[in-house]
């Protein structure tokens, strides 16, 4: 198996697709002749040309609307959204056109688009490019919401995701592009499935994106044997691997990146809750970012995004106690 | 060949039969117009009286293959494209048979037989979109073309500017339809928008573009075969506005009372409908004791559609969940 960066697998899986469907085409910002901003688009206009891959003017959402008209021609369009917050000026096209097309059709039309965008912080973008902000598309029904971990998710995930029928929502750790890993191309993930990354037995962390690491790095250190699923899909979850990893476990933590309100952590925890809330055997509880926007300074970027060593603390403390612990911007006081 | 089908094939051939439609539309608009007030129907609605003519034209000039992205102001471009009064007055009454099974109501109707897709009621939503059906063509290599419809307040959005820009640049098959009936909503053009002549906008953008008189089926009908024909064989988009007038208020709501004293009046004249029947006339191919028998038929025709619409079944709950994603095909 080859070993490729995780913009590699991304640039593979949109060449395949485009190899093996001549209906898929890309385009966005600087994507073409420049192949991405982040490399994500290596090689691309060179196999594909100027027709099916294009550079875009900075206009999201007219570029967004036009990936959605083409879609419903017959295209399979994949766009890149350089970065998650600039979805903000075309959200109207994903949220409000294509999401809603197919229901407005009476069921004749289908729009196939992925919005590729990468989305986290870590590297230092300040705040307004460094957020996930995945609960901007996971609330609106007609959208599915994907993001990978790693080299293999990112391929398999893109590929489902550009094969898939409806609109998808593809997030990209952006501070895992470079990183390496092993790439089975003929592994094949389906969107709405999660994986179990590291079996364990006490305790199920849900994590998501470049929160997947952070989770295997603090379940590497944790006394207890924790059980690692990355949950791959948030619209739609697999309720199954994760109702059916906890009544084995009896303890839950998700790991999120993003601000402690309004996530969808707490959307896992509600359906668990609700439904085997007797197979509980502690608390279950999320990690999350707090309430603020990404600072730039480096120190304090790094307390802000959940840190294995973090996620560890929490995990030894609730494996104790089996209460949930006090984030640390509670427990040192500080907000 | 579908009635909708059918009825498309008349108004692209005959233009008596471009004047009953125009008729029907008027009286469609007057029906929903009395059921709204009268409390019969739910939600809001959006009448397009004084603007029949460029529904008209579009049908006329259009295939059925040619996709129209149109706005919340729709039922006269519905029915001029060839729907069926019972299709669309049941999707306004939220019926089982409405052309969207009743989930959509009346600022959303679709067709996409004739080419109608799912009409926005987000202002300027449509033009990206129909840019993007131009991208699909221009890269299957076929002579369709997109068209958007859209108002006068769509020239002041972002998504206007930032879809002429990228249609003028990637030379797209798509033909920008503005239909400026003087009013954005309940403000006059001139209240939030420094200029009378909206088409100049497209110069920046280095688009073709011109204004037609929206009253007038023969200019309408002229100005669209110029700007599809050029999108066919390859040279690009074309910004057309359509100078209309707006008869009736925004929505069902409003009275326009906002309009300056004697307005209306002195566009009444330039009716669409009545400047269709006197050139008919005119032309020989009419006579008034006929149009006046095809205006009081169609009353009734109406009439009888609407009670029938009233008695078509109401959906089942599962409808509301029938098409949010595509069903999976199995290999």
């Amino acid at each position: 198996m080859p070993a490729m960066r995780l913009r590699q697998a991304i640039a593979t899986a949109i060449a395949d697709e485009m190899r093996s469907d001549p209906t898929v085409i890309t385009f966005g910002e600087d994507i073409a002749a420049a192949e991405g901003p982040f490399k994500t688009t290596e090689g691309i206009l060179e196999e594909f040309g100027p027709l099916r891959v294009r550079d875009t003017p900075i206009s999201e959402m007219g570029f967004t609307g036009a990936a959605v008209g083409a879609a419903i021609m017959g295209m399979k369009p994949v766009i890149e959204i350089m970065f998650m917050e600039f979805l903000g000026v075309a959200l109207d096209q994903l949220v409000t056109e294509a999401a809603k097309m197919r229901y407005l059709s009476n069921g004749t039309l289908s729009v196939p688009i992925v919005v590729r965008a990468s989305v986290g912080g870590g590297l230092g973008f300040g705040s307004q490019h460094s957020q996930t902000l995945e609960n901007w598309v996971a609330a609106t029904p007609g959208l599915k919401v994907v993001s990978p971990s790693d080299a293999q998710s990112a391929y398999s995930l893109l590929r489902a995701a550009i094969q898939d029928p409806d609109p998808v929502m593809f997030l990209e750790p952006r501070v895992a592009y470079a990183e390496r890993g092993e790439v089975d191309t003929n592994l094949k993930m389906e969107l709405g499935k999660a994986r179990i990354v590291k079996p364990g037995k006490d305790l199920t962390i849900v994590a998501l994106g470049q929160m997947v690491n952070v989770a295997r790095a603090a379940a590497a250190k944790i006394s207890a044997d924790v059980e690692v699923i990355d949950l791959c899909t948030i619209v739609p979850w697999d309720k199954q691997c994760v109702l059916g990893s906890v009544k084995k476990t009896g303890r839950l933590v998700v790991v999120e990146e993003q601000p402690e309100s309004g996530g969808w952590g707490s959307e896992i925890i509600a359906a668990v809750v609700a439904e085997q809330f007797a197979t509980l055997k502690a608390a279950p509880f999320r990690i999350t970012s707090p309430n603020a926007p990404v600072p730039y300074n480096g120190g304090l970027e790094s307390k802000f995004l959940p840190s294995p060593e973090e996620v560890t603390r929490q995990i030894e403390e609730v494996m104790k106690t089996g209460k949930a612990p006090q984030p640390w911007w509670r427990r040192e006081g500080v907000n | 060949m579908s009635a909708g089908m059918n009825r498309r094939r008349l108004v692209q051939t005959d233009p008596v039969a471009q004047f009953e439609r125009a008729l029907e539309i008027r009286e469609f608009e007057n029906q929903i117009n009395g059921l709204f007030a009268a409390g019969t129907i739910r939600g809001t609605t959006h009448l397009c009286l004084g603007q029949e003519a460029l529904a008209i034209g579009l049908a006329a000039v259009l295939r059925p293959t040619d996709p129209v992205f149109a706005t919340y102001r729709s039922h006269g471009i519905a029915l001029a494209l060839g729907m069926t009064p019972e299709s669309v007055m049941a999707e306004i009454m939220g019926k089982a048979t409405g052309c969207c099974g009743g989930l959509g109501g009346s600022m959303h109707l679709c067709d996409m037989e004739l080419g109608l897709l799912p009409t926005s009621a987000i202002i300027g939503g449509g033009l990206p979109i129909a840019a993007g059906t131009g991208l699909a063509f221009q890269i299957q290599g076929n002579d369709r073309v997109g068209v958007a419809v859209f108002g006068d307040g769509a020239t002041n959005i972002g998504a206007f500017h930032e879809t002429l820009n990228l249609a003028a640049i990637w030379k797209l098959p798509v033909v920008f339809i503005c239909d400026n009936n003087v009013y954005a909503e309940y403000s006059r053009i001139n209240l939030t928008t420094p200029i009378e002549d909206l088409h100049i906008r497209a110069e920046s953008y280095a688009m073709p573009h011109y204004a037609i008189d929206g009253m007038d089926i023969d200019a309408v009908t002229t100005g669209i075969t110029q700007a599809v024909e050029r999108a066919r064989s390859g040279g690009g988009p074309t910004f057309i506005e359509a100078k209309t007038y707006r008869f009736a208020g925004h929505s069902r709501a409003d009275q326009a009372l906002y309009r300056p004293e004697g307005e209306l009046d002195k566009w009444k004249p330039r009716d669409p409908v009545l400047l269709m029947e006197q050139r008919l006339i005119k032309k020989g191919l009419l006579d008034s004791e006929t149009a006046e028998k095809m205006k009081s038929s169609m009353k009734d025709v109406i009439e009888n559609m609407v009670k029938v619409c009233q008695a078509a079944p109401e959906p089942t709950v599962d409808a509301m969940f029938k098409h949010i994603w595509t069903p999976k095909v199995r290999a």
